[in-house]
This record gives C-alpha cells, sequence and structure tokens, in this order.
C-alpha cells in the first residue's frame, strides 16, 4: 500500500469503528529531545494518523505553542535528518501511518529527492506543507509520489469553490481542512459556518476530509465528526506534554475510546 | 524536477525580458526566483491584490493621483545632489540622489503611499506593516493617515530600542506599534508577525510590505511604486551632466531602495550597478546580513529567493549595524540580477559604515541612514578604483533615526 492509501484506510477503520478518526500533531523532540520515539509511540497508540512537527526558525501559520516548541526543538538539535533517523528506528514500529508537517524550506534544504528516498525508507506515508499552496507543489508532489508518499493538500475557509475543487483532486490520504482563518492555537469555534465549510470541503473531496486548527475539547471533535470523518489536534496537545501530562488519556478523552 | 525550475533562458535573454518588462511572469517568476510560497489562507487575498494591480496601478486615474500626492504631499521630485568635497576626497565626481529629503525622511514613503492608495482602492479596512528601521514603519504611519485607514506596525523589541525616535512618530502619526518578542526580534520576526495577523483577516486586512520580498505580486508592486527613483535620476543626471553616470550604487537590505533605481537603468549597459550589502562584524555565520555575497536559494516570507540559512534550511539569525539592513534574504528580481551577473553584489561593513556616515556628515552637511551609509562606503571603494569616474548614490534616508545607535559611536574625524 502506498502511504496515500495506508493514511485513508487508517481514516476509514477509525470510521468504521463509529469513531471520529484523530490525527495527533506533536513539534518533534519537544518538549524533551530524548523522549521522542516514547512520545511518538504513546501519541501513536492513542491516535489514527501522528503528525510529526519538523522545526522551522519561521513558522508563519503557527500560533504560540507551536512557535515556543519549534524554537526549543531547534535549541535541543533536532533536524530533518535526525527525525527521519529516529522514526526509522522506531522498535517496535508504529502502525498508525505518520505525516510529517514541515514548513518548504528545511525539505529544499534536504532536496526533494533525498527527501523522498529517506522517508520511504523511514516508513513515513506523507507530508503536509503549511506553506506550499496548490500553485506551486507539483515538484514536491512528483518527487513524493515517485516513492508512494502523498503530499496532503490544505484548504481554508476563505478558499474558492474552484480551488477547493482543485485540492480535494490533488490531495492525497486525506484533505486538510483549516477550520480557521488563522494561525494555529486559536480557537475552531470563533464563529463562522463551519458546517457549510465543512460540507462543502467534502463535496469536492475525493479523499477523506480531516479538520483542524485549534481544536481542544471532546465537543469540538464531536461537532466537526458530524461533518468530516477526521480530527486534528495539534497546539492542545503539545500543552498536554509541555505539562507532563499523559497524551494517551488526553487522546481518549477527545475520542471518547477507553483505553 | 527536484527544486524550483533553473531558467532555461540565457542570462542575456533574462535581462532582456527584465527589461522589456515580461518579467515577473504569470507564475511571480523572476527567471528561477519569487514564487507564492503562502499559506492556503493568504492565496484568495494575493489573488484580490494581483486582481487590484492590474485594474489600477497602470491606469491614468491612478497615476495621475499618485502623481499629484506625490509631488504635493511626499515632496517629489527629490533633488540631485552634486557632493563636490566627497568627491575631491575619493578623486572622482559624486552625484546624490536625495531620499532623505522626501517626505518622513526615506525613500519607504514612495512605496507606503502607493501601496495605501491602492489598498483604499481595493477595498481594504486596516493595514499592518512590518518594520525594522522604522522607516517604513512610520511611512506606512503617515500614508495611512493620508488615506484615512487604521494602521498597526509590527516591530522587533531590538529595533523599538535602536530606532526609538521612529517609534515615537509612528504613534503620533496615529498607528499603534506592537512590538515582537519572538524570534529574532528584528525586522524578520516583524515580518512573521505582521504574516499571521494577515492570515487571521484576510479579508479585510491590507499587508503594506515595506521591501521588495515577499510573495508574488509584492516584489514587483514594491519595485514598480519605487521605480520613481531611479527615473528622476536618470533624467536628472542627463540633463546635469549630459551622460549617464559610469557606475550607481545603493544599499541592499530587503531591495526595495536599490531595485527603484537599478530598474530604470538595467537597459544602459555602459552603467556600471553596485550593490551593497550589510558586510557586519565580518564573514562569520551570524555575523552579517550579506545574504547575496553569502547565502544559498531558499524559501522564506514566502518567495524563493538567495538566503541565509543552514544545511537543514533554518534561517541564521543575522547582524547588521543597520536595523534596515538586519535581514536574511533578499528581493528575488535581486537573485536574478546576481545570477546573471548584471549587478554585482559587494558589502561594507559596520565600521566602514559608521566611517562613511561621518565623513558625509562632515564633508557634505548631510547626515545619511546607517543603511545609505553603507552605499556611501561602497562608493568610495568604487572610486578609488575607478579614479575620475562618475559615481551616483541612492541616499535612501536621513541618519536622525540612529541617533541612538550613533551616540554609542562618537565620530572619528572626516576619515579621509
Ligand atoms: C533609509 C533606509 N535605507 C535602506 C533601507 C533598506 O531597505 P531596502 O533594501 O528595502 O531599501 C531601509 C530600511 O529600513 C532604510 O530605512
Amino acid at each position: 500500500m502506498n502511504g496515500g492509501d495506508r493514511i485513508e484506510a487508517a481514516i476509514r477503520a477509525a470510521r468504521r469503528e463509529g469513531r471520529t478518526a484523530l490525527v495527533a500533531y506533536i513539534t518533534a523532540g519537544y518538549p524533551e529531545k530524548e523522549a521522542f520515539r516514547k512520545d511518538l509511540a504513546r501519541v501513536a497508540s492513542a491516535a489514527d494518523v501522528v503528525e510529526v512537527g519538523v522545526p522551522f526558525t519561521d513558522p508563519m501559520a503557527d500560533g504560540l505553542t507551536i512557535q515556543r516548541a519549534s524554537h526549543a526543538a531547534i535549541q535541543a538539535g533536532v533536524t530533518l535528518r535526525w527525525i527521519l533517523r529516529e522514526i526509522e528506528s522506531m522498535d517496535p514500529p508504529i502502525t498508525a501511518p505518520v505525516v510529517l508537517m514541515s514548513y518548504l524550506n528545511p525539505l529544499l534544504a534536504l532536496g526533494y529527492d533525498e527527501l523522498a528516498g529517506r522517508s520511504e525508507a523511514a516508513g513515513v506515508a506523507g507530508f503536509i506543507v503549511p506553506d506550499l499552496p496548490l500553485d506551486e507543489s507539483a515538484g514536491l508532489d512528483e518527487a513524493l509520489a515517485d516513492r508512494g508518499l502523498a503530499l496532503v493538500q490544505l484548504v481554508s475557509p476563505v478558499t474558492s469553490e474552484e480551488r477547493l475543487a482543485a485540492a480535494g483532486k490533488a490531495s492525497r490520504g486525506f484533505l486538510y481542512a483549516v477550520t480557521v482563518t488563522g494561525i494555529t492555537g486559536g480557537d475552531a469555534d470563533r464563529g463562522g459556518d463551519i458546517a457549510g465549510y465543512l460540507q462543502r470541503v467534502v463535496a469536492h473531496s475525493k479523499v477523506p476530509v480531516c479538520a483542524g486548527f485549534g481544536v481542544r475539547t471532546r465537543e469540538q471533535v464531536t461537532n466537526i465528526g458530524a461533518h468530516v470523518p477526521g480530527v486534528v489536534v495539534g497546539s492542545a496537545l503539545v500543552e498536554t506534554l509541555e505539562r507532563g501530562e499523559d497524551p494517551v488519556a488526553f487522546l481518549n478523552s477527545l475520542s471518547g475510546r477507553t483505553a | 524536477m527536484t527544486t524550483p525550475a533553473m531558467p532555461t533562458e540565457s542570462p542575456d535573454e533574462l535581462l532582456r525580458a527584465l527589461i522589456d518588462g515580461r518579467l515577473p511572469d504569470t507564475r511571480g517568476r523572476f527567471g528561477p526566483f519569487g514564487g507564492r510560497y503562502v499559506p492556503e489562507t493568504l492565496v484568495p487575498a494575493l489573488d484580490r491584490l494581483q486582481a487590484g494591480i492590474e485594474a489600477h496601478l497602470h491606469e491614468p486615474g491612478f497615476q495621475a493621483c499618485l502623481g499629484a500626492e506625490l509631488r504635493d504631499w511626499a515632496g517629489r521630485p527629490t533633488a540631485l545632489t552634486p557632493a563636490p568635497a566627497l568627491g575631491r576626497a575619493w578623486g572622482g565626481e559624486v552625484w546624490l540622489k536625495r531620499e532623505d529629503l522626501a517626505h518622513t525622511g526615506a525613500h519607504k514613503i514612495n512605496n507606503a503611499l502607493g501601496q495605501a492608495m491602492l489598498a483604499r482602492l481595493i477595498g481594504a479596512r486596516r493595514i499592518v506593516a512590518e518594520t525594522g528601521a522604522g522607516q517604513h514603519g512610520v511611512a506606512s504611519a503617515a500614508a495611512c493617515a493620508r488615506v484615512g485607514l487604521p494602521c498597526v506596525v509590527y516591530m522587533g523589541s531590538v529595533d523599538i530600542e535602536r530606532q526609538a525616535p521612529n517609534v515615537d512618530r509612528m504613534k503620533r502619526l496615529g498607528a499603534e506599534v506592537v512590538p515582537v518578542t519572538s524570534g529574532d526580534k528584528t525586522l524578520r520576526a516583524a515580518i512573521d508577525e505582521a504574516l499571521r495577523d494577515w492570515v487571521s483577516d484576510p479579508v479585510n486586512t491590507y499587508y503594506l510590505l515595506g521591501s521588495a520580498v515577499g510573495p508574488h505580486p509584492y516584489p514587483y508592486l514594491v519595485r514598480e511604486f519605487q521605480s520613481v527613483i531611479g527615473r528622476e535620476a536618470r533624467s536628472q543626471i542627463l540633463e546635469r551632466t549630459g551622460v549617464l553616470p559610469d557606475a550607481i550604487v545603493a544599499c541592499v537590505g530587503g531591495g526595495s531602495n536599490s531595485i527603484g533605481l537599478f530598474h530604470e537603468f538595467l537597459a544602459d549597459q555602459e552603467v556600471e550597478i553596485i550593490g551593497i550589502e550589510a558586510g557586519g562584524k565580518g564573514t562569520g555565520l551570524g555575523d552579517n546580513s550579506a545574504t547575496l555575497s553569502s547565502g544559498r536559494p531558499g524559501v522564506l516570507h514566502g518567495s524563493y529567493s538567495m538566503l541565509l540559512h543552514d544545511r537543514d534550511g533554518q534561517v541564521q539569525e543575522t547582524h547588521s549595524i543597520s536595523a534596515g539592513l538586519d535581514y536574511p534574504g533578499v528581493g528575488p528580481e535581486h537573485s536574478l540580477l546576481a545570477s546573471i551577473g548584471r549587478v554585482s553584489y559587494r558589502t561594507a561593513s559596520d565600521d566602514e559604515a559608521l566611517e562613511a556616515l561621518d565623513e558625509c556628515a562632515a564633508l557634505e552637511g548631510i547626515l545619511p541612514a546607517l543603511e545609505t551609509a553603507h552605499a556611501f562606503a561602497g562608493a568610495r571603494h568604487w572610486t578609488r578604483d575607478n579614479p575620475g569616474g562618475r559615481v551616483l548614490i541612492g541616499l535612501s534616508g536621513r541618519g536622525d533615526k540612529d541617533m541612538p545607535t550613533l551616540s554609542r559611536h562618537p565620530p572619528r574625524g572626516t576619515g579621509t
């Protein structure tokens, strides 16, 4: 199975169990670089898809939590090469598909071909690149597709119907519906017609839609889950890890799944 | 294809395309450089700006209003001043294009006024801007007051301290100044923060970017508004001397005053064009902001251009005594001009800039900005290598804002 199919299968499996799929984001190597593999394994045990954040110095789409996490991870020496080595050496390997979330420059610096080769070897399923809109994504998409890796496209509440359709066709694994017009870590409930927006996205997408940015509570998961098969949780999970609390218990409290 | 496509055109073809107005192309590229690397949320706002540019920018009505405002409010055309004492000291002929005499004291007003007028036309309710030296912040605050739009300026906390006089000016002009304490606390972090603000309200907010950087169409738009510098300078020097200068020199931060001066001279093959970047304290990583001299291509703030970053793609901290040059990136048009060899980019150190500033103040009675002083240091160098040559310097702004820094560096004589 290629990366996109693995991601789709994981989301659909949750659906079959009557759950909203959880896509759980952590910044690699934060809060503790040494604990990354342990954190990743724990998060993967309670999530359907794991998003591993590659830290970047200038995270323009991120709020304070992920800015803080990225800064600390870079200070601790976390790099894309290191992340890929760590994921490759997971023992036992994690079963939930892993998607790397990275701004474009670290990917460019490694080089697309080397990136795709190393990511395939590490068992990574795909990529989310928040500063790479569809119009600029052909080069990376090709290099990733050669290795069976998915490039997940993002859409937002201000995306036109025409672009929704194009993104819905191009996206692999899932289509990421950003729930707010804004940065990560805000509040997903902040006004607007979420239901109408999510229904429009679903209507245009060939792959399952997962929605996120600012999701923190079980109630939000339930509300969003009524319209789309998956929900992305980021800043709230990073904050849970920061406080030294159990990420499994937090993710289970969101999904309603019992440990 | 592994990275953004390398051009198949020759350097001559690319230069021709630039001169003929065929670059940026429809994808916002200057050869391989440029593009639009932004979150999806900003794409509609950039599309709207692009449509606004196509509808208004070259339309005679808009150009007439802009021309009148530039004349009546901003004080254009600015003077072209001979600098005989500098000429004698350096052994050449020196001319100064006086953007320090434009309203608010720097070239930044050309772009701020133009964009604020355009923002009004395309229905903006609110303006955000970033600033490093504070000159773009002051220009934006003034232009917004003039066109009647509220203005929020993001400024790094390091820059707030070293450019204190400009912070008070922005506030007096009615802008809200938001200190940025994230990242490197200078211009780069201020742009990050302005972008985050814009992502949060891309429908009502207009981002008034202050240099020839950022996603397409900003590098193009800023160059169009700043080209007034080169248009005036070219006709003024022809009128005064009957010939073109042998060399033109400007300082390069993000690259707006320089591209504004250079663009009009690109077709004049006999004119040597020189951009001066901040050499800071030396060539070590993090000690300078010399992007074109020591960077590699990468993506920051929405465009693919030369960039100071490490092998992992993390953007480097930079240093310059001048806040306006203290930036790890540079506009994509400069990256193209460097790669095809039409413009040569060199550096001037903190010390050379300080010395050049004192020399200009003592010999010509003009206190240039610390950014601008880098261009003087570069021009002096050029004149020493080309005795008797005629050089035109883009005097991008005045130095009043630099008093907090200058008071820590007492004058050292005329430097000759
Ligand atoms: C007087 C002056 N010159 C030059 C610059 C550098 O910017 P740019 O390279 O965009 O002209 C600045 C920036 O703040 C400035 O204030």
